[in-house]
């Protein structure tokens, strides 16, 4: 690595959050001082998340390296690592984190109460730095410490919106995310009584040794299985999704787009790094797990859509259609090749840019007809707040896969994985199914918005978007298309990240 | 088809959707068959004919027994899971390395260096503190993280709740004897307690002595941040208990928390900061290790388990006084 400022940027970002998080609850809650230093932070760490990936993309030979933290060298210390495939993710969590709070500034004012709302934000900061750490952290345990913080952060911003109906969402998340610590716990410490260490490579060589010579195979099957679930139900694959409608359905709009198009990802990233470089894909196959995240994968997308088609709240609807989206990248994953785990990571990109734009959107369009959040009352409003109505319109397309939007480069690239694969007829006709269910729930959502509804416009009292919601619509727009039309180099960037995991 | 099939399966459909016999073909009852309890008013003309279509059946059925069924279906597969989790992680556990044997996996190389040059590397004489706040740090850095924010979380939860109910009602929180309601107010304790606050002014300086001495000596001796913290907090519940909240308010409130919590992380943070980022580019540090033994050695452990210590003393007391007071 040549660039000494670009080798700085994993360990700057995560503590550039992180001692803002610490520095909120000190800030002087004036003017929403708090949520502006909050965005600035995120924006540099975009910023430099932006630069990692450019030197790492031109720096020639040797596109990953590692970051020691201390004196100590890896298995002694703890260790950062970065490739394109982590500074992509970076950048994308950093971008999207900040449009989700630019694009519900005011709905933000509104929900949360004033006293509450310092809180919040250094809550936001405490995940983006989770965030960037899960991205960047090539030690299990290190994974765990922030999954953790990860979960409680997420379990609150659920629940910073007052309300009986929060607390209970928020208490079931935690709840159900408690469990997922305490199996994903006691996997880690298998893994440790079995391999000896917490640093992935030096795992992954003892696994193989392992494998080999087919010792303690049983233990080594049960912790991979442990994990998985533990992870799965953070990240909330279909049978183990019952909380997710209720926490991204009852929160106010920036916790909804933050959790779903954020806190699951970093979830399913943890997951995608146990895989790749803990286990390794021929481990995985030979113990069987990548056919049970297949078939979940595929649960969880025709059980999402079927959920999400039975919802009468805009916002539990979305919320619904996440798990379904979870369920294409497990499907993805569950196809055990490299091109596969590729796709995954581009679908993780891409619901990270679109479901919070959905969110925004939905919040912008329930704000236009009075905050109501049912359907049906949600008549007309695109001939109130255009934009909201665009993005509601752009990310249903992305979402049932329409050519030019984001949706479609995932839902093709998992397509082009699946050829090499034995479940090339299962995935074709999982992707078909899932896109007519979801077509089945966004289509009458479009055509509710865009039906002429006088009366009900002359009601509409709320005010006009501001500029900035516009703003922010219209950079997720711009990202849906840039995804959607452009999605080859980033597919081939994702798969030399991928290849070097 | 014939015909007798076609009977049959129209008997078959009427039973299911509900139609009663029609009069054409059968005797007319003397009185209506009496109304179920759940039954709604059927609108048709054959309406004294109507019999409940199977769906509510079903739905009578289910509201009479459903909640019964489920709890007791709940319950049988959650012990199911249960036992099926515990015997598996058990017959795992059974398979495991034998506990503390010399071959096994865990005994490598890693071990080796924290054992034989943790002492040396660290200035610290306890292998534990020089583990977990030297070597990796930055895990305990999160720990501590984790601690900080479920403790906003709760304080966001309880207490900025709390704070906008006072500001909502301003009468005085009491009792209501009539509805034996409790309301929001001096919760049920023997503030009164002469025994209590006896043994907790003698006590309460030992603990807080204690609780220093263990975070102190934390690079030197068995302890640290965290059991030091604990320590420190135990202090604090006595005090609060013995004199009530209001005394420990006077010099430990929400605000001194949130000052104190933040600037113990924020040093950690720097402090921590600066060593990783001389340690990867491979720069001097400017922290002296000191002689091993020597209350001032070790380089920074002994500042990090003072900021441990405090968020810990912090975060325990203000879950304690959260959870019963609904302040701090």
């Amino acid at each position: 690595m040549t660039n000494i400022f670009a080798f700085n940027i994993p360990f700057v970002s995560i503590f550039l959050m992180m001692i803002t998080a610490i520095i909120t609850p000190l800030v002087p809650d004036r003017n929403r001082l708090p949520e502006k230093l909050s965005c600035y932070a995120i924006g540099i760490v975009g910023v430099l998340s932006a630069y990692l990936l450019y030197a790492l993309t031109n720096s020639g030979q040797s596109i990953a390296f590692n970051f020691a933290m201390g004196h100590y060298p890896a298995p002694w210390g703890n260790e950062l690592r970065a490739g394109p495939l982590e500074a992509v993710l970076a950048l994308v969590f950093s971008v999207s984190m900040l449009l989700s709070l630019l694009g519900n500034f005011s709905s933000t004012q509104e929900d949360i109460a004033p006293a509450r709302r310092n809180i919040f934000c250094v809550l936001v900061n405490l995940l983006t730095a989770a965030l960037l750490a899960l991205t960047y952290t090539n030690d299990l345990f290190t994974a765990y410490v922030f999954i953790e913080i990860n979960t409680i952060a997420a379990c609150s911003i659920v629940a910073v919106k007052e309300g009986a109906e929060t607390v209970r969402a928020a208490l079931r998340y935690l709840v159900m995310s408690l469990v997922g610590s305490g199996l994903v716990m006691i996997a880690i410490c298998l893994l440790y009584d079995l391999t000896g260490h917490l640093l992935m490579q030096n795992m992954h060589s003892a696994i193989q040794v392992l494998v080999v010579t087919k010792n303690y195979m049983m233990p080594l099957t049960v912790s991979l299985g442990l994990i998985t679930v533990g992870l799965a139900i953070k990240s909330a694959l279909y049978p183990f999704a019952s909380w997710l409608p209720d926490a991204h359905g009852s929160s106010t709009n920036a916790s909804s787009a933050i959790l779903s198009g954020l806190v699951l990802k970093g979830h399913i990233l943890t997951i995608i790094k146990i895989f790749c470089r803990v286990f390794g894909l021929e481990v995985i196959h030979a113990l069987r797990m990548d056919t049970v995240i297949f078939i979940l994968g595929v649960l969880s997308m025709i059980m999402g859509s079927v959920h999400a088609l039975r919802e009468k709240n805009v916002k539990r609807m979305i919320a619904w259609s996440s798990v379904a989206q979870v369920g294409y990248i497990f499907m993805a994953m569950g196809l055990n090749t490299t091109a596969g785990v590729a796709a995954a990571c581009l679908h993780i990109i891409v619901h990270a840019c679109v479901k919070p734009m959905l969110f925004t959107s939905a919040g912008g369009l329930s704000n236009a007809a009075g905050h109501k959040k049912g359907l049906h009352a949600l008549m007309g409003t695109f001939y109130v707040n255009k934009w909201a109505g665009l993005g509601l319109i752009a990310g249903a397309c992305s979402m049932m896969g329409v050519p030019a939007f984001a949706g479609f480069a995932s839902k093709l690239s998992i397509m082009l994985a699946s050829f090499d694969s034995q479940f090339v007829v299962w995935v074709i006709a999982a992707l078909a199914l899932s896109s007519v269910l979801n077509a089945l729930y966004y289509v009458p959502a479009v055509i509710v918005i865009m039906t002429h509804n006088e009366d009900a416009r002359r009601n509409f009292t709320a005010s006009a978007p501001t500029k900035l919601y516009n703003f922010t619509m219209f950079m997720f727009l711009m990202l849906n298309f840039y995804l959607g039309l452009f999605c080859m180099p980033l597919l081939r960037l994702i798969t030399r990240g991928v290849n070097v995991l | 088809m014939n015909e007798e099939l076609k009977a049959v399966w129209a008997s078959f459909f009427n039973w299911v959707m509900g139609n009663g016999p029609r009069p054409e073909n059968e005797v007319i009852p003397a009185e209506p068959p009496p109304a179920l309890p759940f039954t709604q008013k059927p609108k048709d003309k054959y309406s004294r004919f109507h019999e409940a279509t199977l769906k509510e059946r079903y739905s009578q059925w289910l509201e009479i027994h459903g909640l019964h069924l489920f709890s007791v279906l709940y319950s049988g597969v959650s012990v199911l899971l249960c036992i099926v989790l515990v015997s598996l992680l058990l017959a795992t556990v059974a398979e495991l390395p034998p506990f503390g044997h010399e071959r096994n996996p865990a005994n490598n190389e890693v071990i080796e260096r924290y054992v034989k040059h943790g002492g040396r590397e660290t200035g610290a004489q306890n292998i534990v503190a020089g583990l977990i706040l030297d070597y990796r740090a930055f895990d305990t850095f999160g720990e501590s993280s984790v601690l900080f924010t479920a403790a906003v979380s709760v304080l966001m939860i309880l207490g900025a709740s709390r704070r906008n109910s006072l500001k909502d009602d301003s009468k005085p929180h009491t009792h209501d004897p009539e509805s034996g309601i409790l309301q929001r107010g001096p919760p049920l304790m023997h503030h009164d307690d002469a025994i209590l606050r006896g043994v907790a002014s003698l006590s309460i300086p030992v603990i807080l002595m204690m609780g220093c001495v263990v975070v102190i000596n934390g690079h030197l001796s068995p302890g640290g941040g965290f059991s030091g913290g604990a320590i420190l907090s135990t202090a604090l519940i006595l005090a609060a208990n013995a004199y009530g909240f209001g005394k420990v308010h006077a010099f430990f409130s929400e605000r001194t928390f949130i000052v104190s919590s933040s600037t113990a992380l924020m040093i950690y943070a720097l402090s921590k900061g600066y060593s990783f980022f001389t340690g990867a580019n491979h720069l001097h540090s400017i922290i002296p290790k000191g002689t091993i033994g020597n209350i001032l050695s070790a380089g920074l452990i002994l500042p990090l388990d003072i900021c441990v210590g405090l968020i810990v003393a912090g975060t325990l007391y203000g879950f304690y006084a959260l959870f019963s007071e609904g302040d701090m």
